[in-house]
């Protein structure tokens, strides 16, 4: 669960972090007005989608005055941004970000992240940051320090990470043992400052902030529904979060409706390789109902990009094939989109699964081989 | 005695018995033939459920029955608290198949874990089956089979599939291990390839794997530096994933994200596993090694 870069610099500044004076905005004339109040000489336009790589895409501009600060919101407000971390239909821009723009001196990146090992946090620092990090120090460990903190003197085992690459100031520790409080109170999984940057007048400040925050830790934090209903997800994504499946939308014609991370994944791979196009990625989870299953199935019926759909299903220990098969055969009644449905499915239930779908009239071709079921799922799109 | 972890004989008991999940899955592992002794469940020490004693504590649980091992069936919010206590009373074995517990709670069960000889299975997990002996977890049984294969697995679906398509080769499993879906967790691949390697009875381990974390990189490692001595067969599933999506936050450093699917398979494959692409080709894969062992 990502924030947009104005939440994630308005929580860093709560625990006392410096960040730039910054106003969001939603149109020309908003973000015009917004410069008055920053107390700048030139000023930066940021648009807020909720994924990395906006630089490259042209989603930051750099403006002299309050009237191209409204130019440039102005023509990135609606218009589509495709990073490398959307999909290939890009996010659209719905408000920016005005900051007033500093003079860098250097530029460095600091991340926390939790160690998988220990379960200590870890920081992680270079000297190369900003853009330099995204296109080469990410890749290349030489310029890239990790530090695992623990114990009790988590100061000193800072400070000499950021003596590592080159920063050697007190009220840099002081800055990031707040970041440490922030990254542990709020339960994020990430927090990336990058880049990290001295100003000519000598200042350190937060340019750029990414902060994922752990949706598992959401009954501790009711705060976060009101962040998540802020994100960047499309329709589709969101309307399965609420059904219990996880849902991915990818830009084939092939619906893919799966039980399991894992299947899911190995089922979208042998596609890929029979030159087919997966529409989407979906793991139904283990708590989802018959009703739930239903919602991501007509997602994918009304998609009119889905030409078929493949049921690949192996009935566990929590999710049978039955309950699948009534969530298919609920959604196939409902809609008047017959699209053909290939279905392969084993384990728990297989066949009073597949008996639901024959007796229910979904349009279904059987298969008792995955490799068979995908390569027959794939003609039908047209594909290889 | 065909096994790695637990068999016939290990004393199990349920931490959250008495809630639905709990006794649902205490019932099944009772009923596949497993050792269940007991349960555990704050105020309710005392009492009997599913015909078994209730105790207020893992800890009284342990000196009253015996047990060694423990399924953890609470919600997410107590889990990590669970986990922790069950450490503490110096269980042998835990099984957690809790799904999303916070990865900061998880911080602190890994913290307790530390010089601890307890093996934690998760969270996230869908537990550790050794067929014909005992079932602790939420995985189907009903297309198990004792034998030689051993499993272990980031995936409870592909563990299903794949079992299931070993006991139709013929190929019988000595015991299947998910390691849980989550970032940080309990036992990882490296040490169910340790354990593995010790049992007479395992003749070959199979590898289930995915993008995300270090699982695979790390088993590579060490099957680069051992003698194994048994045909280790890999399957890496989300070669075909788009990359950087909503997850593209781990993703993008090396040092925590873990590498590409082809990354991982190069590595596995250098350091001596034999690579299968898709989940029938793991089969093709274990009977070419073993010649239907």
């Amino acid at each position: 669960m990502l924030l947009a870069e104005y939440k994630s610099k308005e929580l860093l500044a709560q625990y006392g972090l410096t960040v730039p004076p910054g106003q969001r905005a939603r149109s020309g004339a908003e973000a015009e007005a917004a410069c008055a109040g920053l107390g700048a000489k030139k000023f930066v336009v940021k648009a807020q989608i909720a994924a990395g790589g906006r630089g490259l895409a042209g989603g930051i501009k750099f403006a002299a005055t309050p009237s191209s600060v409204h130019d440039e919101a102005e023509k990135m407000l609606g218009s589509t941004l495709v990073t490398e971390q959307t999909a290939a239909s890009g996010e659209t821009v719905n408000m920016v970000y005005v900051e007033a723009a500093q003079d860098l001196e250097a530029q460095h990146y600091i991340a926390f992240a939790l160690d998988p090992e220990t379960g200590a946090p870890l920081m992680i620092t270079s000297a190369e940051g900003g853009v330099a990090f995204e296109e080469k120090a990410r890749m290349d460990s030489d310029v890239v320090h990790t530090q695992v903190l623990s114990g009790a003197d988590v100061a000193s085992q800072m400070s000499d990470a950021l003596a590592s690459i080159g920063i050697e100031d007190s009220s840099v520790t002081e800055q990031m043992v707040a970041a440490l409080t922030a990254f542990r109170e709020t339960d994020m999984t990430l927090l990336e400052i990058n880049p990290f940057a001295r100003t000519k007048s000598g200042d350190w400040i937060v340019i750029d902030a990414k902060i994922a925050l752990d949706p598992a830790a959401v009954f501790r934090h009711p705060e976060f529904e009101s962040l998540l209903a802020e994100q960047g997800l499309s329709d589709a994504e969101s309307e399965a979060q609420k059904s219990n499946i996880n849902f991915v939308a990818l830009d084939g014609s092939l619906g893919v409706i799966v039980n399991g991370a894992g299947l899911g994944l190995a089922t979208n791979d042998m596609i890929v390789d029979a030159e087919g196009q997966p529409a989407n990625f979906m793991d139904i989870r283990t708590t989802a109902t018959s009703f739930d299953i239903a919602r991501g199935v007509e997602l994918l019926l009304q998609d009119t990009s889905v030409k078929a759909i493949l049921l690949n299903v192996h009935g566990g220990g929590m999710t049978v094939c039955d309950t699948v098969a009534e969530g298919v055969a609920f959604a196939y009644n409902r809609s008047s989109r017959k699209l053909p449905c290939v279905a392969r499915l084993a384990g728990v239930n297989a066949s009073w699964g597949l008996q639901i779908l024959k007796d229910r009239k979904v349009p279904v071709e059987d298969f008792a081989d995955m490799k068979d079921a995908v390569a027959r799922a794939v003609e039908l799109t047209g594909g290889a | 005695m065909m096994s790695i972890l637990i068999n016939s004989d290990t004393k199990v008991i349920v931490q959250g018995m008495t809630g639905r999940a709990g006794t649902f899955y205490a019932d099944q592992g009772m009923r596949y033939g497993g050792n269940y002794v007991g349960g555990v469940r704050p105020g309710r020490g005392g009492t009997t459920h599913l015909g078994l004693p209730v105790f207020h504590d893992v800890r009284t649980a342990k000196t009253e029955t015996g047990a060694s091992a423990s399924l953890i069936v609470v919600p997410a919010p107590s889990a990590a608290d669970a986990m922790i206590e069950a450490i503490e009373a110096e269980l042998d074995v835990v099984v957690c198949i809790t799904e999303r517990v916070p990865q900061h709670d998880m911080a602190r069960v890994k913290q307790a874990l530390n010089g601890s000889k307890t093996v934690l299975i998760g969270p996230n997990s869908q537990g550790i089956l050794t067929p014909g002996q005992c079932k602790i977890g939420v995985m189907p049984t009903k297309d198990a089979t004792p034998g030689g294969v051993g499993i272990a697995s980031r995936s409870a679906s592909l563990t299903s599939e794949i079992l299931a398509n070993c006991s139709a080769a013929g190929l019988g499993q000595s015991t299947t291990v998910g390691i849980g879906g989550d970032a940080l967790h309990g036992i990882g691949f490296v040490e169910c390839l340790e354990l593995f390697k010790d049992d007479p009875d395992t003749t070959s381990v199979v590898l289930i794997g995915e993008i995300g974390g270090r699982e695979e990189e790390k088993a590579a490692a060490y099957l680069a530096n051992t003698e194994y001595g048994k045909p280790v067969i890999a399957l890496v599933a989300g070669r075909h994933a788009p990359q950087g999506r909503r997850m593209g936050h781990a993703g993008t450093l090396s040092a925590i994200g873990g590498l590409s699917a082809e990354e991982k398979i190069a590595r596995l494959r250098s350091a001596g596993a034999r690579i299968a692409l898709t989940p029938p080709g793991v089969i093709t894969e274990v009977l070419a090694a073993t010649g239907g062992a």
